[in-house]
């Protein structure tokens, strides 16, 4: 551990609450590790895009991911629930011609880290979670994404144990483009919402 | 009770003394359930340590933007426990 971050009241409390479900048998040095490990490891927005590539290539892939998305997650190899009944229900929502989603969560920060990443610090900060929801056409247009009138706009706040992503629309001259060069054209905006693809 | 997809419901605006996930902008607010998520424990339990916290069905309820602002033509879509909510008759 850095010699920055140890002194953090955070850090402290992070400390005296591990040590605490430690001693009372909860979990193990091991398992919390394990756990730790796999996030940093495998978190990216990399995972993400692959299953829109995929919902991209294949309709009936697509239909199941829109109608139960951590099943269709799993076949992809990405488990979003473990057999505890931790981690989260994955919601997908898809863009089309007539209407573009953004998510957010008002509360604090929810967000799906194993596919989309840790989330950026814009995310997270107040004027993006308050905002979003008040005024999501102006915000949108400051990170670059003009929407026409005739898009109607879709807000989502994370407040539960849900978690959204957005399946963007395949951009026309991207239809050349095999699955995973495709997949390579994703951004974590495009998954929140706050950039076309 | 549970209330089906497309069922008009307002939510609570009363402020509790304890944590909820219900948000303040939109208390007292009416919006429409748009799907049904599944049994959650109510976290305005389970923070405050109760013991045996309820569980709840989670509903996605979509409000309208001029509802809730007075302006805007989009939609903001909140996952919410059933009894932060009542059905508008």
């Amino acid at each position: 551990m850095s010699d920055g971050h140890v002194h953090l009241p955070i850090a402290a409390r992070v400390r005296e609450l591990e040590e605490r479900v430690l001693s009372a048998g909860l979990t193990t040095d091991e398992e919390l590790d394990a756990i730790l490990a796999g996030l940093f490891a495998n978190a990216s927005p990399v995972n993400g895009a692959r299953i829109v590539a995929r919902a991209w290539a294949d309709p009936a892939f697509k239909e199941r991911l829109l109608a139960d998305g951590s099943a269709a997650a799993a076949e992809l190899g990405f488990q979003t629930q473990n057999t505890r009944g931790a981690g989260f229900r994955l919601r997908v929502v898809a863009n089309t011609a007539g209407v573009h989603n953004v998510i957010v969560c008002t509360l604090c920060s929810c967000y799906p880290i194993s596919l989309l990443g840790p989330s950026p610090s814009w995310y997270k900060s107040l004027a993006y979670r308050s905002r979003v929801v008040r005024e999501p056409r102006a915000v949108l247009a400051e990170f670059g994404l003009v929407l026409s009138d005739e898009i109607e706009v879709a807000v989502w706040d994370t407040t539960a144990e849900t978690r959204y992503m957005v399946l963007p629309v395949r951009p026309d001259d991207a239809s050349g483009l095999d699955e995973d060069e495709q997949a390579a054209i994703v951004t974590g905006n495009g998954l929140i919402g706050t950039a076309a693809v | 009770m549970s209330f089906a997809a497309g069922t008009r419901v307002r939510t609570r605006s009363t402020d509790p003394d304890h944590h909820t996930r219900l948000p303040r902008y939109i208390r007292g607010q009416v919006g429409e359930v748009i799907e049904v998520e599944g049994l959650h424990v109510l976290p305005d339990e389970s923070a405050r340590q109760v013991l045996s916290p309820r569980t709840e069905t989670v509903y996605a309820v979509r409000f309208q933007a001029c509802d809730l602002w007075g302006s805007g033509d989009h939609t903001v879509t909140v996952d919410l426990w059933e009894s932060y909510l009542e059905e508008v008759r």
